[in-house]
């Protein structure tokens, strides 16, 4: 057990790595989050060629390995469009590597957030029409609050395996904790010393304290959700049984 | 009801002015009578079977073709890569196969550790599930490699470490797909089962297998599409000789880095587009109606 042990200099070494995946993460996530909005939102739209290029985006998304997609960004992209776009020239790896992600997380996000929205029931989008709320507040203050109980639990999966995704930037070039740790291994294996196995080991068990918490968040969000939801319900109960003696 | 005869009619609405109240003609009730799902499947499995057992295992990659230096994108030197390319493809699919394989069986000893009664072995399988399943590949096969490496008497074959880490990793995905497929048979055929006094052996496979596999089948067949999206990773780290390794090799070897990997993305696309839409196939005819 002890041997697992890694000493406090490589533990500092950890958290500085953590920290560039946790910012990786976070990138990935918030266009993830975006994409997933836009694209399953437009693959019901009325109009076809939305709906054709968001269904696109989701197989071509879905279809493609993460590492491949990776790849491809981090290394062919800036040879290829550099002369249309100059912006992919010099962007670091860990821009080019949330692109990656998000678009990843975007693929498999619109497919929950399409779900979720085919999920409510026909009667509240019929309401809002009758409600004369036109479509963009329709979304916003009718379906995807009641869609958010159905997205939370698959979101959170979903971000975990992004957060699992974010370790493969350490063989595409760019900095994360994973590359920290096999730096580390590197320097331990040039000076000989044996117990690389730990490094992993520690490694497995933050990805894993890390996965943790990203559930106890999302089950936290879900838990304040249904507490909205319920306090809303008591809120208007009260007015209305008030008004209506005042009010005859 | 209005939503689920609505969900019934959704494909024949789409095809066209269908009448809704027109339902299909089921011509069996099970689904493993039907041959419309069994041929498929038992194809598919024989495919990979085939697959898994057959073929060059250790190509050379090697461009003969002097791309110019000129363009950034060249159709003919993309062409020329396609054989080498499929040949990456094929490595990478078989370790699949043979990682997938130890995935469904090691899954399903996992999720009957899962369920069984005794806290002492039900606890520790959620734990070791729940840290497999919340750790990347990656960083897996990196641990797998450092470990062969540190014991002492055994030396593995690079793709052996790849599918054995394919195969424990995604058996803990399986576990919980077979979990859910056990799960979602309804309490009342396990009393039924109690009830017309059938031993284990009968309530399993006349009751409840029947009725979970139309459950498990279609997730276990999306898992393996993702298995053969991570398998690359261990071209990456184990200098397997997969796609990617393909990719990367030409890439040093001829210093043009776009032609291989847009490649790469296209074979992936190519293999696991058909694969994900025959999956979904499956899922529609398997589906149980409960009448």
């Amino acid at each position: 057990m002890e041997d697992l042990l890694l000493t406090p200099g490589q533990y500092a070494r950890l958290y500085n790595g953590l920290r560039a995946t946790l910012q990786l993460l976070g990138q990935a996530f918030v266009l993830g989050i975006f994409l997933s909005l836009v694209v399953g939102v437009g693959r019901l739209s009325e109009r076809k060629w939305v709906r054709a290029i968001s269904f696109g985006f989701v197989e071509f998304a879905r279809g493609i390995s993460s590492i491949i997609l990776l790849f491809i960004l981090v290394i062919a992209i800036p040879i290829l469009l550099g002369d249309i776009f100059p912006w992919v020239l010099g962007q670091p790896v860990i821009v080019m590597a949330s692109i990656a992600l998000g678009v990843n997380m975007g693929g498999y996000g619109a497919e929950i957030i399409r779900g979720s929205i085919v999920a409510i029931p026909k009667g509240q989008t019929e309401a809002t029409i009758a409600l004369n709320l036109n479509p963009t507040q329709r979304l916003r203050y009718v379906i995807l609050p009641q869609a958010m109980r159905i997205i939370l639990p698959p979101m959170g999966n979903l971000t975990i395996e992004i957060l699992k995704g974010t370790a493969l930037v350490a063989v595409a070039g760019g900095y994360d904790m994973m590359r920290e740790v096999r730096n580390m291994e590197a320097s331990m294996l040039a000076e000989g010393v044996i117990g690389v196995t730990a490094l992993f080991v520690n490694a497995l068990i933050i990805y894993f304290i890390v996965a943790q918490v990203i559930n106890a968040l999302f089950r936290f969000g879900e838990r304040a959700l249904d507490r909205r939801f319920e306090q809303r319900e008591g809120r208007s109960a009260i007015p209305l049984s008030v008004a209506q003696p005042g009010g005859n | 009801m209005a939503d689920t005869t609505q969900e019934e009619t959704v494909p024949a609405a789409a095809e066209g002015a269908a009448a809704p109240a027109q339902f299909e003609l089921q011509q069996h009730h099970k689904w493993y009578r039907r041959p419309d799902v069994l041929i498929p499947v038992i194809l598919v499995v024989l495919g990979l079977a085939i697959l898994a057992t057959t073929g060059d295992t250790s190509p050379r990659y090697r461009s003969q073709f002097t791309p110019g230096r000129e363009v950034r994108f060249g159709w003919d030197y993309f062409f020329h890569l396609v054989p080498q390319m499929l040949q990456g493809l094929y490595i990478t699919a078989r370790a699949t196969v043979l990682g997938f394989l130890i995935a469904a069986s090691l899954g399903l000893v996992l999720a009957l550790l899962r369920r069984a009664q005794k806290r002492w072995v039900s606890w520790p399988a959620a734990l070791v599930i729940e840290f497999v399943r919340s750790t990347p590949i990656l960083v897996q096969m990196f641990f797998a490699q450092a470990l062969v490496r540190a014991t002492p008497g055994i030396s593995l074959n690079p793709i052996v470490i790849l599918f054995l880490v394919l195969g424990i990793h995604y058996a803990t995905y399986a576990s919980e797909a077979y979990r859910a497929g056990i799960n979602s048979v309804p309490k009342g055929q396990w009393e039924a089962s109690i009830a017309l006094n059938l031993g284990p052996w009968t309530k399993w496979t006349r009751v409840i297998i029947p009725q979970a596999v139309p459950n498990i089948l279609p997730t276990l067949g999306n898992y393996l599409v993702a298995a053969f999206k991570d398998a690359p990773i261990g071209d990456a780290v184990l200098s397997t000789a997969g796609v990617l390794f393909f990719a990367d090799w030409i890439r040093a070897d001829d210093f043009r880095p776009v032609e291989p990997y847009i490649l790469t993305g296209v074979g992936f696309l190519l293999v696991s587009l058909p694969a994900a839409w025959a999956v979904r196939r499956l899922e529609e005819r398997i589906a149980y109606e409960r009448t």
